[in-house]
């Protein structure tokens, strides 16, 4: 072809190729979560926390009061808390750290990349959901021979799979708020704001406004996720309200999340 | 075979690619040749389908890079090699791309013997690495895959002389295999000495193309005489043009042609030669005259 070399072979392109498989793109994302140290211990932190809040549980609720919900209500807040970061943080690394040059350069399916972050981030969540439980029922166990009293498990399936889903609709917010604002600061910044800035403002709305009050579980999406923490009445009339306030705080966003995270520059 | 085909993109009012054309053989090195902000790293995240043109197309094979299967194995793309997780490790950062390509492990130890990283600085992370073991680390994940195409961007750029050397015996070992590699810089030197082919963008535009010889043909001549006032009015006579350069005079024409101006006119020559890359290099300079920050300088006065 050239001076240079005149007998070189023409070198194509193999088009007919396996390409990267799904699942090969879910462990790389899996392992990518782990293998930094803040990452390592941002995850192992989603473990540690139930196991404190287990002890902190034994050591200050009454006796008699002792029960799994409470050892649910003790690790839910703190892993309702971080399981959204750790799923913003999966995918903002890739533009704040710049490591998205080699990522999409290798898998240039941006779909399918940003797919298997989505899926790793929800068996991260499950195993620490799941972790939480087992060391929950421990502490339960644990608790009631200490105080010499019959354990109480008053946490139902019905409630189990809420806290499931509450839990994983609150790291898919994270996500939405990463593929959305592509940056590692304005993700957890704007996740804070989001989860406790936001719903004070609209409370204190509701609390000013008449007309806003009536209005207020169609359009507030952390008051309508509450049904799924507290165990209370999740009906019909609660579901459409998830269904409003959600298609306004993520489905929206996340729509115009996933389309610009598609198409944005990577440099 | 890649192949850019009218390339643009605008930031804004800026035009950072501008109608950019070329075409990088198998079996040779092409350099990508200009100043810095010249479009150079756009054009380059553009053909690995990390940037969305405006206008234009880049095929590598005939195809656009984002349907290539597995695209690591086929073209190797080292576009930054700063762009990484700083709290990895170098072996780390390797591992992954190995398991993304689906290579086995033994892989990562084969490049990171390549480029000479040892084991205890494979263990390091990278925040902790010099620019050029970042640039060692980008080459080997640029390798790993066995591409037969190569896309570099700076690869040079903090190496020492002895890694620029490394370099140049690496991509030329890869070029007389058939392959087909692309690097860019900011300077010449690195360039000419690794590149078959040199295209010079300044400005977002190509400015010019060619192998070395090309380029410098017409570049003209460099003469110096015990009196070049005498020699540049003598040229001058003969409808040569000649400006001061270097205490002798560039001209714009063959050694042989200046010669004879010169025996005709009786005046003793100290020394007459073709344009040496000395010549390139104010090409290359006058070429991108308009993105330089700095002022131009190019000649000195005549003594």
């Amino acid at each position: 072809m050239s001076a240079a070399n005149p007998t070189a072979p023409p070198q194509t392109i193999q088009t007919q190729r396996p390409g990267v498989p799904f699942g090969r793109l879910v462990a790389v994302e899996l392992r990518k979560m782990f293998d930094t140290r803040s990452g390592f211990w941002l995850v192992a932190s989603s473990l540690i926390i139930s196991v404190i809040a287990a002890v902190i549980v034994i050591l200050v609720v009454p006796d008699e009061s002792l029960s799994y919900e409470i050892f649910g209500a003790a690790f839910g807040t703190p892993l309702a808390l971080l399981l959204p970061i750790i799923a913003a943080l999966a995918v903002t690394s890739e533009w704040s750290q710049r490591s998205g040059l080699v990522t999409f350069s290798l898998a240039p399916n941006r779909a399918a990349v940003i797919g298997a972050k989505a899926a790793a981030s929800i068996i991260v969540a499950v195993v620490a959901i799941v972790f939480a439980l087992v060391i929950g029922a421990l502490g339960n166990v644990v608790g009631a021979a200490i105080n010499g009293i019959d354990p109480v498990w008053d946490l139902d399936a019905t409630q189990l799979v809420y806290l499931l889903i509450g839990n994983i609709l609150g790291l898919l917010i994270g996500f939405m708020l990463g593929v959305l604002l592509r940056n590692s600061a304005a993700a957890v910044v704007g996740y804070l704001v989001y989860s406790f800035v936001l719903p004070g403002v609209l409370a204190i709305l509701a609390g000013l406004q008449e007309w806003f009050r009536d209005l207020q579980p169609w359009i507030d999406f952390g008051y309508a996720q509450q049904p799924l923490f507290d165990g209370s009445d999740l009906g019909g009339e609660q579901l459409a309200q998830l269904g409003t306030s959600g298609l306004i705080w993520f489905v929206i966003p996340m729509a115009l999340g996933l389309w610009a995270v598609l198409r944005a520059e990577v440099k | 075979m890649i192949t850019v085909e009218h390339l643009s993109k605008t930031y804004g009012a800026f035009r950072a690619v501008d109608d950019v054309s070329f075409t990088c053989k198998p079996g040779t090195v092409t350099g990508f040749l200009g100043p810095n902000g010249a479009g150079k790293s756009t054009s380059m995240r553009i053909m690995a389908g990390l940037t969305i043109p405006d206008s234009g197309t880049a095929t590598i094979g005939g195809v656009r890079y984002r349907d290539i299967p597995n695209p690591g194995t086929q073209v190797g793309v080292l576009l930054d090699a700063s762009a990484q997780h700083a709290g990895r490790t170098g072996r780390e950062i390797l591992t992954l791309s190995a398991l993304t390509m689906g290579l086995p492990k033994s892989r990562v130890d084969e490049m990171l013997n390549l480029v000479s990283l040892s084991d205890s600085e494979a263990k390091r992370r990278v925040k902790n690495y010099s620019l050029g073991m970042r640039q060692r680390l980008g080459i080997a994940n640029a390798l790993m895959g066995d591409p037969k195409i190569l896309i570099l961007d700076e690869p040079a750029n903090g190496l020492d002389p002895a890694g620029i050397h490394w370099m140049r015996s690496l991509l030329r070992a890869y070029a007389n295999q058939g392959g087909t590699v692309l690097l860019s810089s900011h300077l010449l030197h690195e360039i000419e000495i690794i590149a078959d082919e040199i295209i010079v963008i300044g400005n977002g535009k190509i400015v010019a193309q060619g192998t070395k010889a090309e380029l410098l043909q017409g570049a003209g001549a460099f003469v110096k005489a015990a009196d070049n006032a005498a020699l540049a009015g003598a040229l001058a006579q003969a409808g040569l043009t000649a400006s001061p350069s270097d205490g002798g005079l560039s001209v714009d024409a063959e050694p042989a042609q200046i010669g004879q101006v010169a025996a005709a006119a009786g005046l003793a020559l100290v020394e007459l030669r073709g344009a040496d890359s000395a010549g390139l290099e104010e090409m290359f300079l006058q070429l991108t005259a308009t993105t330089q920050r700095e002022g131009v300088v190019t000649t000195g006065g005549v003594a």
